[in-house]
């Protein structure tokens, strides 16, 4: 297994479980009584984690959201879905692994599928673009998301993006014009539609593939209009304020919840996604269950009316 | 002590000439020093190069609509401020100075008024406030707006100058996009024309959803429109832009906007398009 990536604030429990893994292959060759003093720091451990992670600042959140061993767009599928297959290209210009699409069956349920995908290492990155969708990417999305809809087939996206890609291409082949084709998409949709923000949710490359009838985030996901750098090098004028941006604009799930913006909170096991991918999964798929169900009894011209309601109510304002 | 002396005298500042303070200004494109007042008769228009200056929402409503036919409505609509945002002043306080140096609530105008004797509903961005920022009330104000052209039958016509979605509201702000197109979506299914005129300069999620879903996309020579800010890629690429990059004659040539109008002929353009996507008739009588 490779060495796991530590964030600061996750470093004492790691050492901490390294010594105890060290301990418990020392008191199988030998006689020496340990076995006390491994469950006094198991029971150490435990209370270590439930203290760090019940208590994350916002910025630790940021973090939690963007680390390299966070569990993926690919990990859910294989996980949740079965007989999927992957489809590819806009039909205009190109295909753009940055963003996967495909159909799959979940709980016996067609659906199409559609995700960023981050890559593993750098050369997976930069064939993943770190997830950064170019216009390609968001047509795709939308080419297939239309299809699923003629073929009245429910839709499942999993929102994991720094952004969409600011690149010279993206801008010449109509990065505007693609992420509002899709929101104008998603508003048209006559299917069940399910978004689960799963690391990050970086502002409207986030939302091209997020208008749906039910925003659902992952524990330890963000979801912001900017990322927490780029807000502090406007605001503060200095990028590492980064921590002091992401507490003003409130980017965590439980933030949104709180205000009413997405629907459910998806818990992650304690210590976060990357330490148990398969129960992450495993709460993922419940309630993606719970709320396909649910959206199943509502026929489709509902759902795309209240769907179109619920975001045109959006906004706190006064009247003077 | 010096070993030369000057034989001459060096040049004496002269007496700087007197310019009372914005009485003459120099066109930011070509350099050309411009009587003000020439400038506003000209539409804000350099005569030499043709650049536009960017003119407010209240000009674009002088410039677009029979004189004195404008109502705006939602006047009365101000920022709250949900997240208790604060950098180094408090979002609330930034609010009331934006408020006061532009005379306006926040950065839109909406509103009914008649473009050559037709009803319309008529939005205008306001840049000066917060850099055009789209927040609650902005997206509230359009989204009544595009209500009111589908309850009136009237055709809308939309005047973007934005920087993109308002940071101080954090994800309320960024949903504005969602909220937006969520109207326009209606607008689309009663088959009322929406017009959308990008104005220097038009970026962000703004770009990224209303400014980009006009059914006629206008824009005006030279103005910047793009996703991304020129910053953001000339870091992300690590190279200069080459020039013209995300200009309206870039946009043009790349197909993502239908034509490229000078100001002068904006009212005209706009007129005839309405023309074209709202008249019923049947073909003219040969026999008369």
């Amino acid at each position: 297994m490779h060495e796991r990536v530590a964030l600061d604030f996750e470093k004492p429990i790691l050492d901490l479980e390294k010594k105890i893994a060290e301990m418990k292959a020392l008191s199988g060759t030998s006689q020496l009584g340990l076995d006390d003093e491994i469950t006094r720091l198991e029971k150490k451990a435990g209370k270590l984690r439930s203290e760090i992670y019940s208590s994350l600042t916002r910025w630790q959140r940021v973090q939690m959201a963007r680390h390299p061993d966070r569990p993926y767009t690919l990990d859910y599928l294989n996980r949740i879905f079965t007989d999927f297959i992957e489809l590819h290209g806009d039909r205009s210009y190109g295909d753009d692994p940055a963003i996967i699409c495909g159909f799959g069956t979940f709980e016996g349920v067609s659906v199409f599928v559609m995700g960023h995908q981050k890559g593993r290492g750098t050369k997976d990155n930069l064939y993943r673009n770190f997830g950064m969708p170019n216009p390609e990417g968001y047509r795709k999305a939308r080419r297939l998301m239309q299809l699923a809809d003629h073929f009245s087939k429910p839709i499942i996206s999993f929102i994991d993006t720094p952004g969409a890609y600011p690149g010279l291409g993206a801008e010449e082949r109509g990065q505007a014009e693609a992420i509002a084709g899709n929101l104008m998409a998603m508003a048209n949709l006559r299917v069940p539609f399910i978004a689960v923000v799963l690391g990050e949710g970086g502002s409207g490359g986030a939302l091209a593939i997020g208008i749906a009838d039910r925003v659902l985030m992952l524990e330890n996901s963000i979801y912001s209009v900017i990322s927490p750098e780029g807000c502090a090098s406007i605001l503060y004028r200095d990028s590492s304020e980064a921590p002091r941006a992401a507490e003003a604009m409130k980017v965590t799930a439980s933030d949104l919840k709180g205000m009413k913006l997405i629907d459910e909170v998806i818990p992650e096991p304690l210590g976060g996604a990357h330490r148990d991918p398969d129960t992450t999964a495993e709460n993922v798929r419940k309630v993606l269950k719970k709320h396909l169900t649910e959206l199943q009894k509502t026929p489709g011209e509902e759902l795309c009316r209240l769907r179109r309601e619920r975001f045109m109510k959006v906004g706190v304002w006064e009247k003077k | 002590m010096a070993w030369f002396e000057k034989s001459k005298k060096g040049l004496a500042p002269k007496e700087k000439a007197q310019i009372p303070d914005g009485l003459w200004l120099k066109c930011e494109n070509c350099g050309e020093i411009i009587f003000r007042k020439e400038l506003q008769k000209n539409l804000s228009i350099c005569q030499k190069c043709r650049f536009h200056f960017r003119i407010n929402g209240r000009d674009y409503i002088a410039l677009l609509i029979d004189e004195g036919t404008y109502r705006e409505f939602n006047t009365d609509l101000v920022s709250a401020d949900p997240l208790k945002f604060k950098d180094t002043k408090r979002y609330p306080d930034r609010v009331q100075q934006a408020i006061k140096s532009t005379g306006i609530n926040d950065a839109v105008r909406t509103g009914v008024g008649l473009l050559d004797g037709r009803k319309i509903v008529f939005v205008a961005m306001e840049f000066t406030f917060f850099g055009g920022s789209v927040g609650s009330v902005v997206g509230e104000k359009i989204t009544q707006a595009v209500i009111r052209s589908i309850e009136g039958r009237y055709p809308l016509v939309l005047v973007s100058a934005s920087g993109g979605m308002r940071m101080q509201e954090g994800m309320y702000s960024l949903l504005q996009m969602a909220k937006t197109t969520c109207a326009l979506a209606q607008l689309a299914e009663a088959k009322i024309p929406y017009i959308s005129l990008l104005t220097h300069p038009t970026t962000g999620g703004t770009t990224a959803s209303f400014s980009m879903l006009g059914n006629v996309i206008i824009a005006e020579p030279g103005a910047l429109i793009g996703f991304a800010g020129p910053r953001v890629i000339k870091q992300t690429i690590g190279q200069d832009l080459p020039p013209g990059f995300q200009r309206s004659e870039f946009l043009l040539q790349h197909g993502f906007i239908d034509m490229i109008v000078d100001r002068s002929q904006l009212k005209k353009t706009i007129s005839t398009l309405l023309m074209h996507l709202t008249t019923e008739a049947t073909p003219d009588d040969d026999s008369k």
